[in-house]
């Protein structure tokens, strides 16, 4: 997922061309006071006219308690975006009044149930409600952690390492799991420091996290290094798949791949392996199936 | 014996027979930092010369002042490769009652070769020379100033001018051997504070393009290059010095150590990036008319597989000796490419002139490959367009335009097409970039052209190929 600014036409205009999953044009932080209504237009007509193929549109609103939150809803929702992204989410009510918001553009537009949510947690009460969070709403397709002002939060810096982050972001995973949602990382802004990145990306992958949250699209290429299958996992992957497809033709309840049982973890793993791969352009649509 | 080459620059002028109406000349190797034009066409001024034509490789920001020269009538006529800058503004708005004479570098050679561009009294600065004139733009002593590496562009204007002047601000002793100009073609040595300002003259260390638009260009052309049939072992290359281009050595580099294959030689405008390549015994040789940066300038001055060549023996399609004939694969920027493959790099989209022919048209003619990198936007300007503005470079010799949105092939390499498309390029109908331009950014108005021809387009072999209007 890419973070791109809202006030800046020239980035959003082609965003899209360096191959990132998602796009998250902001309306927040990266826009200043004098400039929210001129940035939210922007964004509507970004949303409006540029064709930006199967990209995931992603919008970054003010939060519901200034004075641009609710414009920003109704200017992104009509324009059509996929997911609305609410910055710094602490409680499952917060979540429950943004999609009332959603609900009455949508009901006006004819266009209900068409937007979907993701909450960015970023202070240290928005980790303890995780969960809450993450079930709060049937339009809830992720969460995601925000590193900066999380660790002011606690009263801590950011370190290479990312000591500091370990149990928010292992809390953001475990959450995500049990509400079955996906879950992206924080960013990382030293450009110049591509080794440290690629630590943070393969930490992160191991946590569990579906994906990362960018700044530039340089870092594309190390997020999608880390994430895409191998060939070697993408080949056991399909085994286990196969198992699947032969044990339900026998109208076997057992699946067993190499002589070894498999069971459910195994083929949701696979599953999502194969998905990945298709995703990153590894193999296609037809060689997955 | 005494020396009688060896003289004051007024002496040198007033001995070379330099007459009103006549030609003079000059190189642009010391780029931005050229001190020679200047000083040359002022003493000429000061000498009461009037109705010069001037005939320089090609001319740059710097040569603004030539402005109140051409104001007062000591500079009438204009040809080169290229002209940026004030004077290039003031040009593409009507200032000279005579069209600006546009060759490529090949087809300045081929025209002094061939006598159709006659040069009366060429003025060539060089880094080093001694009393006899034996001249080149590698340091030769602990006091150069000025180093520009090879003097290719000045060679065929030592060579078939009548008379030559060099100009140099290090001169050593006899024998400055081996040199490009060589003392039997000279007939006067001037020696001068500066040739050029070596600051401006050329970059200094690699550095590479960190702008994500340049590396995504550079990363499709590099996958272009490597999918088109040519990428063998003992293939050729040349690239421009654009960001995208010198990112695009970078990625091909990669794939030749990968693949085990090595370059029989680069060619053209010599950068870091070359010479590293050839280094690392990837590149055989280096054949130079240009080069573009410090570390080239070096490179040429101790490696005797880094060659300087002429223009002529660079890019000359009259000449088949040439080296573009035995050219692979070369990477080519353009201002605008249209619908069909036509490329302009000399007038901008404000019609104002800002840019050069350079070997352009040269290489894309007689390589056996060309592609061109271009953003399909630069900020609100579309680059892939129905029309150029001017043509430049005809579209039957460009084979492969590369955008930031996919990779148009010439329907006349329907073999390169299928090779890109099997290796999983993203292959797009050039009309189909040219109308996301127009749904992105809109058709832009008319430029608002005059009825003056301020320019005429040559092509290389002596053709015209387009025509300048004046801007409003």
């Amino acid at each position: 997922m890419m973070f791109v600014p809202g006030n800046n036409p020239g980035m959003m205009a082609d965003a899209h061309i360096y191959g990132p999953d998602s796009i998250m044009l902001d309306l927040e932080d990266s826009v200043t006071m004098a400039e929210k209504d001129a940035a939210r237009l922007l964004v509507y007509n970004a949303l409006k006219t540029i064709d930006y193929g199967s990209t995931e549109m992603v919008v970054r609103i003010n939060p519901l308690n200034t004075p641009y939150g609710k414009k920003d809803v109704e200017a992104v929702v009509k324009a059509g975006v996929d997911v609305i992204r609410m910055p710094k989410t602490e409680t499952a009510d917060e979540v429950r009044e943004l999609e009332a918001e959603i609900l009455k553009v949508e009901e006006e537009i004819g266009a209900v149930g068409r937007t979907q949510i993701m909450a960015a947690i970023e202070s240290a009460l928005g980790i303890v409600n995780a969960y809450a969070i993450a079930t709060a709403s049937k339009r809830m397709m992720g969460i995601a952690l925000g590193a900066e002002d999380y660790s002011a939060n606690l009263k801590t810096n950011r370190t290479p390492g990312g000591a500091e982050l370990l149990l928010a972001r292992e809390q953001i995973v475990v959450a995500a799991r049990a509400a079955g949602i996906a879950c992206f990382d924080t960013v990382y802004s030293n450009l110049d420091d591509m080794e440290t990145f690629r630590k943070e990306v393969e930490l992160i992958k191991t946590l569990g996290f579906d994906g990362k949250s960018i700044i530039n699209p340089r870092q594309i290429e190390v997020v999608n290094s880390v994430f895409v299958p191998t060939e070697k996992e993408i080949n056991k992957a399909r085994a286990v798949i196969a198992g699947i497809k032969e044990a339900k033709a026998k109208g076997s309840g057992v699946i067993s791949v190499n002589g070894k049982m498999v069971d459910r973890p195994v083929v949701l793993r696979a599953e999502r392996t194969i998905a990945l791969a298709v995703a990153a352009g590894v193999i296609s649509e037809e060689e997955a199936l | 014996m005494r020396n009688t080459k060896l003289v004051s620059l007024e002496e040198a002028i007033r001995r070379s027979g330099l007459k009103d109406g006549q030609t003079i000349s000059f190189h642009h190797h010391f780029r931005g930092g050229d001190k020679v034009v200047n000083m040359v066409v002022d003493k000429l001024a000061e000498m009461g010369f009037r109705n010069l034509h001037l005939a320089a490789s090609s001319l740059s920001d710097v040569h603004a002042p030539l402005i109140e020269h051409i104001k007062n009538g000591v500079i009438t006529k204009i040809s080169t490769s290229g002209l940026r800058g004030t004077l290039a503004d003031a040009i593409s708005r009507g200032l000279m009652e005579e069209p600006v004479v546009f060759r490529s570098h090949g087809g300045r050679g081929s025209a002094i070769a061939s006598g159709e561009l006659h040069i009366d009294v060429a003025f060539l600065g060089a880094s080093a020379s001694d009393e006899l004139g034996n001249a080149c733009g590698v340091p030769r002593s602990e006091n150069a100033k000025s180093i520009c590496g090879s003097l290719g562009y000045a060679l065929p204007d030592a060579r078939y001018a009548p008379h030559v002047v060099v100009l140099t601000d290090d001169l050593v002793p006899y024998p400055n051997l081996p040199s490009g100009i060589r003392a039997a073609d000279v007939e006067s040595v001037v020696v001068v504070d500066l040739v050029g300002d070596s600051s401006k003259i050329s970059a200094g260390a690699i550095r590479d393009s960190k702008n994500p638009r340049d590396i995504l260009l550079a990363k499709s052309a590099a996958k272009v290059v490597i999918n088109s049939g040519l990428f063998q072992d003992g293939f050729s290359i040349q690239t421009g010095t654009g960001g995208a281009s010198l990112a695009v050595v970078k990625y091909i580099r990669e794939e030749m150590i990968a693949r085990g294959i090595k370059a029989s030689f680069a060619l053209g405008g010599i950068t870091a990036h070359m010479v590293k390549l050839h280094e690392e015994g990837l590149i055989g040789r280096l054949i130079d008319v240009q080069s573009f940066d410090k570390v080239a300038a070096e490179s040429i001055a101790k490696d005797p597989s880094h060659v300087e060549v002429s223009a002529v023996e660079y890019a000359s399609g009259q000449h088949l000796g040439s080296a573009t004939h035995a050219l692979d694969i070369v990477i080519l920027s353009a201002l605008e490419v249209d619908t069909d493959f036509n490329v302009n790099v000399l007038v901008g989209s404000d019609g104002i002139i800002r840019g050069a022919i350079g070997g352009h048209q040269d290489t894309a003619a007689d390589s056996a490959l060309s592609i061109i990198v271009c953003p399909l936007l630069r900020g609100r300007i579309p680059c892939v367009v129905p029309h150029v503005t001017t043509l430049i470079t005809p579209g039957k010799s460009v084979d492969v335009v590369v955008t930031e949105y996919g990779v148009a092939v010439n329907p006349g390499r329907p073999e390169v097409r299928e090779r890109l498309l099997a290796a999983g390029v993203h292959v797009v109908d050039i009309h189909d970039l040219a109308a996301k331009a127009t749904s992105i950014i809109g058709t832009p108005d008319p430029l608002p052209f005059g009825d003056k021809v301020v320019g005429v387009v040559m092509n290389r072999d002596g053709s015209v190929l387009d025509k300048i209007y004046n801007i409003k």
